[in-house]
């Protein structure tokens, strides 16, 4: 950091800390609180209604072991329902859905310029930064059963109407997470890829590679390390979303309930506040690993240079 | 022979990246033509016959109205306030105060928010705000959304200290300026497109939030708009489809148009992959 001692310090010490005083506020209220919060409720009955409202009292692990019992874990509406419900989401519309989409995408449009290239970039950008509550009507709107565009789309391809809500509902916030978040990815992508010396393309080139080649010996190793960020930050964010909520509501039956939207209904639909610690706190576990591993890929990128 | 299979990769291509196009775009249509549909289904059709009545239908309601142009620019605006000015203090006082590490610091914190999120983030943090007695208010929901927006609204800033020439600042100091004064008058000048971004950032962040106002929030008259909307939606039996789509139309408007300006103004810029951070 300070590359010789005779920078001179431009900001005094006590001034300095004055001006930091008001984030460490926030993120000391707002994030490290919470955060250790958690644990405590957790261990807890509190709520805001029923007999313990007045006199929350220590539980021990009883609300963790409600929600691993495992003789109705898998239960409709119970948490391991809630969970694979997740994992099937994630894997679909972060690993297998945004990002490869965002790297052909990028690949796509690697050293082109022009109105194809700004339209597809624009409107998947829309996609990504409109607000929750909006996308989720024009979605409702999009998959419903007889006027969805989606279904029309279908019927004159002459597949047929699917009932997206009934029949599959996990597959359609999983749709529709992919449209919403590929941006990320293929933004990412797109700017890796611009940090590759033009030299290297060339090369490959002349040495007569097929695209296939050419992208399989040169590129992806060169980009390895981005995807796997990118794979991690994806993950890390579809596993927390609550956007489908606001389609589906978690339904039918609770088949499209996230681990997310379970943590919701205990909280602030049962007022629960020890069991939805307790879910809180698998979250934030699980949020935690994903982020050390970010962390890890990023300590492996700087390893290669 | 090798002009036609030009030719032929050439349309390939073209088609295979209109079909991305239209993945994306079609979605969003029903947004665009439901609003000027005086009967409007959830077709996507073109508007007949065309009317701008739903939206005077949105003006005559004095829920939607206020949610949207009181609470909503109420709390997004005093979110952008709060994340631009906290952020960029601190990010200046991380970077002239030459703490060791600092880069970590700020890249651990922005990681931190993102595991102190979403759902799992709002128990405890409705718990904090109901004994601070500040659930139902405008600035429960105003200090919470800061507070996720802070670590990276630092992150963004920081780049733009970083780049900033510290000859300035000791120019000022030798003419001698306090460093409140070397501050307001020769630091905020040169960072203000830097504050601009964060803001721009932070209040479409904070606009398009459904969670945390809908968990914070109580009474109808203090609302922003998604929630109004999502009740609308919900509540009282079938939805009007000409009032929802013609306000989902007004509310998502300023998202576009802020993007619009930025692209046009700075070229929509990719700050290391970051718009979540919000929760």
């Amino acid at each position: 950091m300070g590359k010789n001692k005779e920078i001179q310090q431009i900001l005094p010490r006590a001034t300095g800390f004055f001006f930091l005083a008001p984030a460490f506020f926030f993120i000391g209220l707002f994030l490290l609180f919470p955060f250790i919060w958690v644990f405590i409720i957790s261990f807890t009955n509190v709520a805001l209604t029923g007999p313990t409202a007045l006199n929350p009292a220590f539980v021990g692990l009883e609300n963790y072991v409600r929600l691993f019992d495992f003789s109705r874990w898998m239960r409709s509406g119970e948490f391991g329902n809630a969970l694979r419900n997740t994992l099937y989401f994630v894997l679909g519309s972060a690993v297998l859905g945004q990002a490869p989409l965002g790297l052909a995408i990028a690949l796509a449009f690697h050293r082109r310029r022009g109105p194809l290239r700004e339209l597809v970039f624009s409107l998947a950008t829309m996609a990504w930064i409109l607000p929750d509550v909006a996308v989720a009507f024009a979605w409702i709107a999009f998959l419903d059963y007889d006027f969805g565009t989606l279904n029309t789309v279908l019927i004159n391809l002459g597949l047929g109407k699917i009932d997206w809500y009934f029949q599959h509902p996990l597959v359609a916030i999983t749709i529709f997470n992919v449209w919403r978040g590929t941006a990320f990815s293929m933004l990412l992508f797109s700017a890796a890829l611009g940090s590759i010396p033009p030299s290297f393309w060339e090369t490959a080139e002349v040495a007569g590679a097929s695209s296939w080649q050419r992208f399989k010996d040169v590129i992806l190793p060169l980009i390895l390390p981005h995807i796997l960020t990118d794979l991690i930050l994806i993950t890390l964010w579809t596993f927390n979303t609550f956007t489908p909520y606001l389609i589906t509501g978690g339904g039918p039956f609770f088949r499209s309930e996230t681990v997310s939207m379970y943590t919701y209904r205990v909280a602030f639909k049962f007022l629960e506040f020890g069991r939805g610690a307790a879910v809180a706190v698998v979250m934030m576990a699980i949020n935690f690993v994903l982020a050390t591993g970010y962390l890890l890929s990023l300590r492996r990128r700087r390893a290669y240079g | 022979m090798r002009s036609a299979r030009f030719v032929l990769v050439r349309l390939g291509f073209m088609l295979v990246t209109s079909l991305l196009g239209t993945f994306f775009l079609l979605p969003v249509l029903w947004l665009v033509t439901a609003p000027f549909n005086a009967q409007a289904t959830l077709r996507v059709e073109w508007p007949s016959p065309f009317t701008l009545q739903n939206f005077g239908e949105v003006f005559r309601n004095t829920f939607a109205i206020r949610a949207l142009f009181l609470n909503s620019i109420l709390q997004a605006g005093g979110t952008m306030l709060g994340t631009a000015v906290i952020a960029t203090l601190a990010a200046y006082a991380l970077s002239r105060l030459e703490i060791k590490g600092r880069n970590l610091f700020v890249y651990l914190l922005v990681l931190f928010s993102s595991v102190v999120t979403g759902t799992a983030a709002m128990v405890p943090i409705f718990l904090l705000l109901y004994y601070l007695r500040l659930i139902d208010t405008h600035l429960g929901v105003i200090l919470v959304l800061t507070g996720g927006l802070l670590p990276t609204g630092i992150f963004l800033m920081r780049d733009f200290v970083e780049s900033m020439p510290r000859s300035y600042e000791e120019s000022a100091l030798v003419s001698g300026a306090t460093a409140w004064q070397m501050f307001r008058d020769v630091v905020l000048p040169v960072l203000r497109p830097g504050m601009m971004v964060v803001a721009v950032w932070a209040f479409v962040n904070a606009w398009g939030n459904f969670l945390i106002p809908a968990i914070l929030i109580r009474s109808p008259e203090k609302m922003p708009a998604p929630v109004a909307i999502y009740s609308f939606y919900t509540e009282g039996g079938t939805p009007v489809l000409t009032l929802v789509s013609a306000y989902s139309l007004l509310y998502a408007l300023p998202v576009v148009i802020l993007y619009l300006f930025v692209n046009w103004r700075y070229g929509f810029r990719f700050f290391g992959g970051i718009k979540g951070g919000g929760k």
